[in-house]
């Protein structure tokens, strides 16, 4: 019997469904995805148990450095709309005499991340255009006796909006001091009530231990 | 699949053109949607950061206003350390006394340590709540995940026996230690607890017991 000799054909594989499905993660991500914004300072939230997620909007989050500087920033919530940005700012330049122009203040509010700048310093800050030449100017928000802009910064987050929540968010090797300084300005605000931004982390207690005692 | 029409050269009526669909090569899609979605799977960030609440209590701003007196016998005072060192001691101490102060305990932040003290403390409520939650677990209590919040909240409120925490801190201690402290307040479901101020003579007692701490930790007076 003469053997059945198969055609060499090089096998053509169909890669419809493959593309098909690669499509629908792809858009499902594109969809889902936050850009993480680059913060000024790298920070290594420390770990808890808690399982609340953060709110969204109407908070202020203040950025401990482990180098002790200190950012501020608004959410970028749904408060692009109401503009909670730009009236910050120009309530803070009218305390310093600075007057900024809408172009500055548009800048302001797109800006995406976390503030570290002397309110003196904003002017040439926003006319910087290079996020290089930016972070030169990130040299944390002043907050000692004689020049706490940090604590102007709060008052006048909570006038634009009264809803606005603390929220902090420290390295974990960040130094107790300026935990404490940022806790005492808040709690001379008045803001008794903190939001530590933390990483979950499952922790579970031994039951038996409990029960045996 | 879209098909290409090709044009059929009819006019010439040379040759009827083979009339089959043209294979589209797909791999460099294919290759590049999977860049694309490693791309975005890395950069996306599936786990929100997470929040942990805590209230201070109100700065005394009058001065004729007197700081809430506590029972001494419940309370449990947690001083966070350099090096992430904890020291504790119970009951209050007397600015008074500042010359024969009460030697401070050396723990850590293992399980065997600062829990295992506190859970001894709060053993009841501590059972209290891991019951509830195990009854919810095995569905012999149907309750919904906020009224669960509500009633260990209510189981806390109740409790009158565990300790009542103030937490402080040695200005040597980091943001991380401050952390691991509420965690473990709420790992070990503390019904009370708060972060202070420390006082000089706490300071004190911190150093004599670093000071002391090699040969012993206990002979500070």
């Amino acid at each position: 019997m003469p053997k059945i000799k198969l055609p060499t054909k090089s096998p053509h594989i169909d890669m419809t469904p493959m593309v098909d499905l690669f499509s629908v993660v792809l858009t499902f991500l594109m969809l889902t995805t936050t850009m993480r914004q680059p913060e000024p300072a790298t920070v290594d939230t420390p770990f808890s148990i808690s399982e609340k997620p953060t709110p969204d909007f109407n908070t202020m989050t203040f950025l401990l450095s482990n180098d002790d500087r200190v950012f501020i920033n608004f959410d970028n919530g749904p408060d692009t709309l109401l503009k909670y940005r730009p009236k910050i700012l120009t309530l803070m330049g009218t305390r310093y005499g600075v007057e900024f122009t809408p172009a500055e203040l548009r800048e302001f509010e797109k800006y995406p991340s976390s503030l570290g700048v002397p309110i003196l310093k904003m002017k040439e800050f926003l006319a910087t255009k290079d996020s290089k030449g930016r972070d030169a100017f990130q040299i944390g928000i002043p907050l000692d006796s004689t020049d706490n802009q940090l604590s102007l910064w709060i008052l006048y987050a909570r006038q634009v909006n009264p809803n606005i929540q603390a929220c902090l968010k420290g390295d974990s090797k960040t130094g107790f001091s300026t935990v404490k300084k940022v806790l005492d300005i808040l709690q001379e605000k008045n803001v008794n009530r903190f939001n530590l931004i933390t990483s979950l982390e499952a922790t579970k207690i031994n039951l038996e231990e409990i029960q045996q005692q | 699949m879209a098909e290409i029409i090709q044009e059929e050269k009819v006019k010439g009526g040379k040759k009827k053109a083979k009339k089959h669909a043209p294979h589209i090569d797909m791999t460099p899609m294919v290759d590049l949607m999977c860049l694309l979605i490693t791309f975005f799977m890395l950069t996306t960030a599936f786990s929100k950061a997470k929040i942990m609440e805590i209230v201070l209590p109100e700065k005394i701003k009058d001065p004729n206003q007197k700081a809430p007196v506590i029972a001494a016998s419940r309370t449990l005072n947690i001083i966070l350390g350099p090096d992430n060192k904890l020291f504790w001691y119970p009951a209050t101490v007397k600015e008074e006394d500042y010359n024969n102060l009460p030697p401070v305990m050396e723990t850590d932040f293992s399980a065997a340590g600062i829990r295992q003290m506190l859970l001894e403390r709060n053993r009841t409520l501590a059972r209290k709540i891991a019951d509830f939650n195990n009854q919810v677990i095995s569905g012999k209590i149907v309750i919904s995940q906020d009224s669960l919040l509500s009633a260990i909240r209510k189981l806390k409120n109740d409790d009158d026996t565990g300790p009542i925490v103030l937490i402080k801190a040695y200005k040597k201690a980091n943001y991380g230690n401050f952390v691991d402290i509420l965690d473990e307040m709420n790992i070990c479901g503390i019904a009370r607890y708060t972060f202070v101020d420390i006082a000089w003579y706490e300071e004190k007692m911190v150093e004599t017991a670093i000071g002391s701490s090699p040969p012993a930790s206990t002979s500070t007076n």
